[in-house]
């Protein structure tokens, strides 16, 4: 059985009666050890998926779900005391700004510490050992003098390699990493993914890895989860997804690849951006940019449908193998 | 850390000098010289006036008096009260401790409340909590504290009769002064009753001058701490596993209270001012009735006085807080 | 699935026009509308004063004296809130007095905005020496506790109403100064006010069509906020004597002698202090409104 499965999770903010979906009708399964990859513009509801999951949506936002079930078990049944004892435990999170996820008032070796202490207890002093094996785990030197550092004294690469170590110091299970090298500079985004990829193969986590860069998914991922606007586009393994893209917008993000435009004198861009609060379209959330839009896709509002092998696609005319449009 | 302490005591230097400027000019703007106002009504011979604005420094250049009031600031003088013939300054300690015992109780009545409040009402945002947290914490902002300290008493004195109505102690008691803080001189009396009567008296004045400062903690350590909540690191410390308030406790209270602090020391002026009113209604011994008898009485060496040393405490305990934020917020401290 | 009523929600989200957007941000306060609504009432009450009471506020009634609130044992239909030490009417008095705090208020935040705006503009424009000195000047005034300030300054101008307010106005000063000269600073910088110092626009043309309205918004905030604190430290003034002088109806200086009272005639105490908590209340609570409605910092 999978260890994470999420059916039709919807995310809502803004008042009762003009809510806003930041998240609509999101299905996600994850197996254990497996890598999936969730990409899609900026604001197309990744990172709200990712803290819905770990339960950090506050009122006035909305979380409703069909099945939020870890391992089995339902988040949304059980109690808050339960639920706690998961996170941080079991599912561990990365998040976008290192720089800002760190507490400017405690030391770094406090924080590392306070995750173990919540969950594994034991005497300061083992808390101590073991966030040094942490923090050399993470490829950090001179562990004994970064634990006693205050975050503003931490360059960004730092601080995220801080953050995994927070993450993984639970030895969790699912580790969700949203956007982890955004913020970074390029030479460090390759170490910081290469140490993710490592400790998930060591480890056998489970890995979300949320992000912009199709390249990396291509590298890393398992499988694929192309997400517009809250809703998921497009799923299915990652050879397959990029030989053969069915949705418009997981082909024009391909085509927006540099490797894939070799030869081509400029690189294809999506006209516009995601629609928010105020500009969604009728119909199809996409039919604005997209350049095979018809009557039907400005009327009606497409399906998630699932494939005879096992791929979901929400369009109504999904493309075929030389990515002409299918009615 | 020592530059930064050099740079907010540099800042301060020019204010203080204003303030003396402005302290010096005010009993000359006021019509009639100081020698007139003190013969009052009487009168005095021209020739014996002369005698006296010269026994004053009052015919020398304004420059040389500014100069003659500077340096006798620096040796305490702050001139002698026309009514008593004491010195100013020492008319004004003998009174700062009643003033300063009724602020630092207000104080810890504000701080006590409003933090709380200001901390519940931000984790409940929306809810019904909040609004009624907000709600009377506006109220209060908007109270005019004469009028609610004359409500107190209608209410607790007269209506109930649960505490008196005006002074420090009941007339019963004779208290040493040891420390100048009657409940604490009460307490070490001895005396039977002595603390309880000092402390009804204290409760209703304290009570009204907290209710500005504790309205004015409570809305900013809210806003301070949603502010917080909303950042990156609360979240982490969320996903961690940590229950809300071990979260409110470790992770944002420490963060929402360094604006906080700023603003319980910006206090001190609203304590000062609602002290001459709260003083006044009470008839509380302090520095603040006893400022505006001084002005009642046209005893103008004492406002003078009064004024300047006022001013003077509420500049020293704002560099103080300002010093304090820098030690409270690691990144001030270490950037600097 | 529900199509329909998904494409009923799209239609209704379209972007507001500015105004609307404030009126929309505005009147979901509803803190902010209950303000502005007892604004408008006691403004109305303060127009139409003559023709609200038949009594005037001198008018002593020298039978009635220290008469009950109509519905207490004693009272009178005749003076709805009871009558005073003298006979007068307080609910007159009270309703006369809403001219004179209104008034206070007007013109301590006229005065403080229109000298704090004009010196936050040449402190800002002028910088260097001009600018220090008149910093380190409002640097004083925010150093003395507002009410003590405004003591000295009719202790200097003596007691009055008229005394009264400007010294209010001068403690309130500095606020409008910072604003002003912040924006003035931010705004000079900015690529259009060179754009059109370049073009050769002259120093007024520039101050008036590009920067004021740029700090408007909190200028507007803060004289809001402005008059609720002005009606406040007038009526302080006028409780112990040095603001609005006796037989005035203000409502400070009605509570003057309260004290004598608290003992037999609980009205003479309650009213007055009553309406200055409403009508400052009101005051801040539009305030709050306002910035909130104004301030984009503060939205989602
Ligand atoms: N607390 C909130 N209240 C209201 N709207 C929100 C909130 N959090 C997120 N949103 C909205 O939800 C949408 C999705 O945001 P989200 O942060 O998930 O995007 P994202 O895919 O993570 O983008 P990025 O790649 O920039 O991180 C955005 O339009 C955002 O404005
Ligand atoms: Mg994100």
């Amino acid at each position: 059985m999978a260890l994470l499965q999420i059916k039709n999770l919807t995310v809502e903010f803004g008042s009762e009666k003009k809510p806003f979906r930041a998240v609509d009708q999101v299905c996600l399964e994850i197996e254990k050890g497996e890598v999936l990859g969730i990409v899609g513009e900026s604001g197309s509801g990744k990172s709200v998926t990712a803290k819905a999951l770990m339960g950090l949506i506050d009122w006035p936002g909305r979380v409703v779900a069909e099945k939020l079930e870890f391992d089995g078990q339902d988040l949304q049944e059980m109690s808050d005391k339960q639920r706690r004892k998961i996170t941080g435990r079991d599912i561990a999170m990365i998040f976008q700004e290192p720089m800002t996820s760190l507490n400017p008032c405690f030391t770094t070796g406090f924080q590392i510490a306070e995750a173990l202490k919540i969950h594994e207890g034991g005497s300061r002093s083992e808390r101590r050992m073991r966030s040094l094996e942490l923090l050399e785990q993470v490829g950090i030197p001179d562990p004994s003098a970064r634990l006693k550092a205050f975050p503003h004294q931490l360059s960004g690469g730092m601080s995220q390699r801080i953050m995994i170590a927070m993450a993984i110091a639970c030895n969790p299970r699912l580790l969700i990493a949203d956007e982890p090298t955004t913020a970074l500079d390029v030479t460090i985004q390759a170490q910081i993914i290469d140490l993710l990829l490592n400790l998930q193969k060591q480890r056998q986590m489970a890995l979300i890895l949320i992000t912009h860069d199709l390249a990396l998914v291509a590298e890393a991922a398992h499988r694929i989860v192309v997400m517009y606007a809250g809703q998921v586009v497009e799923t299915g393994p990652v050879p397959e997804i990029f030989e053969t893209p069915r949705h418009p917008y997981t082909a024009a993000l391909l085509e927006a690849l540099p490797e894939r435009s070799i030869g081509a004198t400029r690189l294809k861009t999506i006209p516009g951006v995601v629609p928010g609060q105020f500009d969604r379209p009728t119909g199809c959330l996409l039919n604005p940019r997209c350049e095979f839009a018809t009557e039907r896709c400005r009327r009606d509002i497409p399906l998630l449908q699932t494939d005879a092998d096992g791929r979901q696609v929400r369009c109504h005319t999904p493309l075929d193998r030389e990515g002409k449009p299918q009615p | 850390m020592f530059s930064f302490l050099l740079k907010r005591i540099g800042v301060v230097i020019p204010t203080f000098i204003g303030v003396t400027l402005l302290t010096f000019s005010l009993i000359r703007l006021i019509p009639g010289d100081p020698v007139e106002l003190m013969a009052g009504e009487r009168g005095v011979d021209p020739v014996r006036h002369a005698e006296l604005l010269a026994q004053m420094g009052l015919d020398k250049p304004l420059l040389l008096q500014y100069w003659h009031y500077l340096t006798g600031i620096f040796q305490g003088d702050l001139g002698t009260s026309i009514v008593t013939r004491e010195p100013v300054v020492r008319e004004f300690f003998t009174l700062f401790p009643a003033t300063l015992e009724l602020s630092l109780c207000a104080i810890i009545i504000a701080v006590a409340i409003g933090l709380p409040a200001g901390i519940i009402a931000a984790v409940k945002r929306g809810k019904l909590t909040d609004y009624t947290v907000m709600g009377l914490s506006l109220t209060g902002y908007s109270m005019p504290i004469f009028w609610w300290g004359l409500l107190l008493i209608l209410l607790f004195s007269v209506g109930l009769g649960w505490t008196p109505v005006s002074g420090r102690i009941s007339a019963m008691f004779w208290i040493d002064e040891v420390t100048g803080f009657m409940v604490i001189d009460a307490f070490l009396s001895g005396e039977e009753g002595a603390l309880v009567s000092a402390l009804s008296h204290l409760i209703l004045p304290s009570i009204v001058l907290a209710t500005i400062p504790l309205a004015v903690i409570a809305r900013m350590t809210r806003s301070s701490m949603l502010e917080v909540l909303r950042e990156d690191y609360v979240q982490v410390a969320r996903a961690k596993g940590l229950s809300m308030p071990l979260v409110v406790c470790i992770h944002a209270l420490r963060n929402a209270l360094i604006p906080v602090i700023t603003v319980i020391g910006l206090q001190i002026g609203v304590l000062m001012a609602g002290a001459i009113l709260t003083e006044t209604i009470f008839s509380w011994p302090g520095v603040g009735k006893w400022m505006l008898d001084s002005i009642y009485r046209r005893d103008y060496p004492s406002v003078q006085g009064g004024i300047l040393l006022i001013a003077c405490l509420v500049i020293i305990v704002n560099l103080t807080v300002d010093i304090l934020y820098g030690v409270v917020n690691p990144r001030i401290r270490h950037n600097r | 699935m529900n199509s329909q009523a998904q494409t009923a929600v799209v239609d209704e989200l379209v972007p507001p026009g500015p105004f609307r957007e404030f009126w929309n941000y505005f009147s979901s306060n509803r803190g902010a509308l209950i303000g502005f609504v007892l604004i408008v009432v006691v403004l109305l009450a303060a127009l139409f004063a003559n023709f609200l009471t038949p009594h005037s506020p001198y008018e002593q009634y020298r039978d009635y004296v220290l008469t009950p609130p109509a519905w207490q044992e004693g009272g009178l239909w005749q003076f709805p809130l009871g009558t005073d030490e003298v006979g007068r009417d307080i609910l007159t008095r009270l309703i006369y007095g809403g001219r004179l705090s209104l008034f206070i208020g007007m013109m301590v935040v006229s005065l403080s905005l229109m000298l704090g705006t004009l010196i936050g503009l040449v402190s800002g424009y002028a910088r260097g020496i001009t600018d220090t000195l008149i910093m380190r000047a409002m640097d004083i005034i925010m150093a003395l506790p507002s009410l003590l300030l405004a003591l000295a300054i009719v202790t200097i101008l003596g007691p009055g109403l008229i005394n009264a307010s400007i010294a209010i106005a001068v403690t309130y000063l500095p606020h409008y100064v910072r604003i002003t000269r912040a924006s003035v600073i931010a705004e000079t910088s900015k690529d259009y006010v060179i754009a059109s110092k370049v073009s050769g626009a002259g120093v007024f043309r520039l101050v008036f069509i590009t920067i004021l309205p740029n700090c408007l918004a909190p200028l507007i905030v803060q004289a809001s906020l402005g008059f609720s604190n002005a009606i406040l430290d007038a009526a302080a003034l006028g409780f112990i004597g040095l603001g609005a002088q006796p037989p005035s109806p203000e409502w400070g200086s009605m509570l003057a002698n309260a004290l004598e009272f608290i003992q037999r005639a609980w009205w003479v105490v309650t009213f007055p202090g009553l309406m200055i908590l409403l009508t400052v209340l009101a005051f801040n609570l539009m305030g709050d409104g306002l910035r909130d409605a104004l301030d984009p910092k503060m939205k989602l």
